[in-house]
């Protein structure tokens, strides 16, 4: 599977990851071969088998809903590179900028 | 305690040779304090980690058992990095469950290990922090993604450490430094504080110097602790692990002294192209050695090996690049840019794996064939107790060799990753050397049976001296 420059920009677009120009060429590259080594499980016949996501084979564990000890404010804003009035700031969401 | 000296003559470096049982016996003893341990380790580190990398940060303490813990582990009030630049900064609110549960047992922390970036290597030389060098030879990678954790028990930089497995992390780095090491069953040991690399393979377990110090740690951090949920009562150690426990202030710990009994399978597939034929001679000696203790040898294939760095990479690639979202800046760590080439290399090629069009003819297709991979394990285990073969097809090889050619590093796990996917323990045991380098014994089990690859490493390892070489430095 080929990956051109055009889909490594849009990949990154969806990851959220700034790339340089010479980086979207060396992934461009890169990426493809590593997609091509992979592209041979398309030779393992999967008919009827069913998927496995996670061996535990737990699925949506529910907990008990009662308050528990918890991480203070302080100690969940001293990472923050940014906070205002106790909490974390960050950019605008609804706002072009 | 025969074997040590009386507290007159003991050197530093008879206290930091010394096993974790031999520790804790000592201790008990009053052969020497808790800060005379304490100062041995602290001067060891100082003049030797210069020269391996291990540590990226030194606790200076006097107090409880000094162990060293992967970077990607958090640790309250201490830096924890995950080898990344982009938690340059980092100091965790909390501790995570295993460091929680060492601290109960008189365990501190002397310092963080080194490690591939986000635990996303095989070397070492990922470490945003510089690669760690293998204590048999300098000029050679120790192994990874717990590059620091496997050379600081190797170099007798703490008493044991823990590090995590993902598809290998910590057998490889245990073979290619002559050290044990153990990735528990998936859900034996909670992940809570563990920065989360691919959530569906992910382990904590312990490096040690003997496979009965293994054993001891595995019951200090195993067990539910209610903050991961594939953590099931199965995996406290009261449920499924009979093992080494402390009674009345002694340790008991199982007296298997054969293997009598025991099948083991020896899978053809491990032992193909690839495999260097040195390292082949000595697992092959380590097999007839084992069949000396009693075992009996039964020939077993897994079919979908060829398979499984495949499946191993489209997951992994796909979990790291959901679990990697989370570094946006805001609420800890630096912007997105400070990633490592690896790491962005693999969030790019899981978040293409997992977009519109693509999902089902990667990330499926892949959870399918594993499928058949954890049913080559089990078809497997119905004609034997535990699975014996290699954990690396070559001992550790030079910095540099591997670092432009990423593809080429991922197949050096062939021989872990299968047993990441089906989500059985493995354990690497020391048998022997090529070139001065060490070899490790890969021994599997069944999901949840920890107890029994530990015997059958235990009866191995004492039947041989590999686990007393240690490295000039």
């Amino acid at each position: 599977m080929k990956l051109s420059e055009t889909q490594v920009k849009h990949v990154a677009k969806l990851a959220n990851l700034p790339l340089t120009e010479e980086e979207t060429k060396e992934y461009s590259d890169q990426l493809s071969k590593i997609l091509d080594y992979i592209d041979q499980l398309n030779k393992v016949d999967t008919t009827g088998v069913a998927s496995t996501y996670n061996v535990s084979e737990v699925v949506s564990v529910m907990a008990e809903d009662v308050p528990k000890d918890c991480l203070t404010q302080e100690g969940a804003l001293q990472n923050a590179s940014l906070k205002k009035n106790g909490f974390f700031a960050t950019k605008g969401v609804f706002e072009n900028e | 305690m025969d074997f040590l000296p009386q507290k007159e003559y003991l050197k530093m470096s008879d206290l930091t040779s010394l096993s974790l049982l031999q520790t804790i016996d000592a201790l008990k003893e009053n052969k020497f304090s808790e800060s005379e341990l304490n100062e041995a380790y602290l001067k060891r580190i100082q003049s030797l980690n210069p020269k391996l990398n291990a540590f990226l940060e030194v606790v200076n303490q006097t107090k409880g058992i000094p162990s060293g813990i992967k970077d990607i582990i958090c640790t309250q009030g201490i830096k924890t990095t995950a080898g990344s630049k982009i938690l340059s900064n980092f100091i965790p609110p909390y501790d995570a469950t295993v460091i929680k549960k060492l601290k109960s047992q008189n365990v501190n922390i002397i310092g963080k290990l080194n490690n591939d970036e986000f635990a996303m290597g095989s070397s070492g030389e990922n470490s945003a922090y510089g690669p760690t060098k293998n204590p048999w030879n300098l000029t050679k990678v120790p192994g990874g993604s717990s590059s620091g954790s496997a050379a600081a028990v190797a170099a007798d930089l703490c008493v044991f450490s823990l590090g995590t497995d993902t598809g290998g992390s910590i057998r490889q780095p245990a073979s290619l430094t002559g050290v044990v090491g153990l990735k528990p069953s998936y859900g034996r040991v909670s992940r809570y504080g563990s920065i989360a690399m691919a959530s569906s393979l992910d382990q904590i377990g312990p490096f040690t110097k003997t496979v009965a110090d293994a054993r001891l740690v595995l019951e200090w951090i195993s067990g539910p602790d209610g903050y991961d949920s594939n953590v099931v009562e199965i995996a406290s150690p009261l449920r499924g692990l009979a093992m080494t426990s402390l009674r009345g202030g002694r340790l008991r710990r199982p007296t298997r002294q054969s293997l009598k009994g025991i099948k083991i399978g020896v899978p053809k597939e491990y032992f193909g192209e690839g495999l260097d034929k040195n390292v082949e001679k000595v697992v092959r000696n380590a097999i007839d050695q084992m069949v000396k203790l009693g075992v009996e040898v039964v020939e077993i294939s897994l079919p979908h090996t060829q398979y499984a760095v495949e499946v191993y990479y489209t997951m992994m690639f796909s979990e790291v690049s959901s679990n990697l979202a989370r570094f946006d800046g805001i609420r800890f760590g630096n912007s997105r840019d400070h990633f490592g080439d690896e790491t962005k290399r693999r969030i790019m090629l899981g978040t293409f794996a997992l977009s519109s069009g693509y999902y089902e003819a990667y990330f499926t297709k892949a959870a399918k064939v594993r499928t058949l991979i954890k049913q080559d394990f089990e078809k497997a285990f119905q004609k034997c107790d535990v699975i014996v073969g290699p954990v690396s097809p070559t001992v550790a090889w030079n910095l540099g060799e591997k670092i432009s050619d990423p593809l080429m590093m991922y197949l050096s796990d062939v021989y872990t990753i299968p047993a990441s996917l089906a989500g059985i323990p493995g354990l690497s045991v020391p048998c022997g050397f090529v070139d001065g380098l060490p070899v490790g014994l890969q021994i599997l089990g069944k999901y949840m049976d920890e107890e029994t690859i530990l015997n059958v490493g235990e009866v191995y390892e004492k039947s041989t001296d590999w686990y007393k070489e240690k490295p000039k430095l």
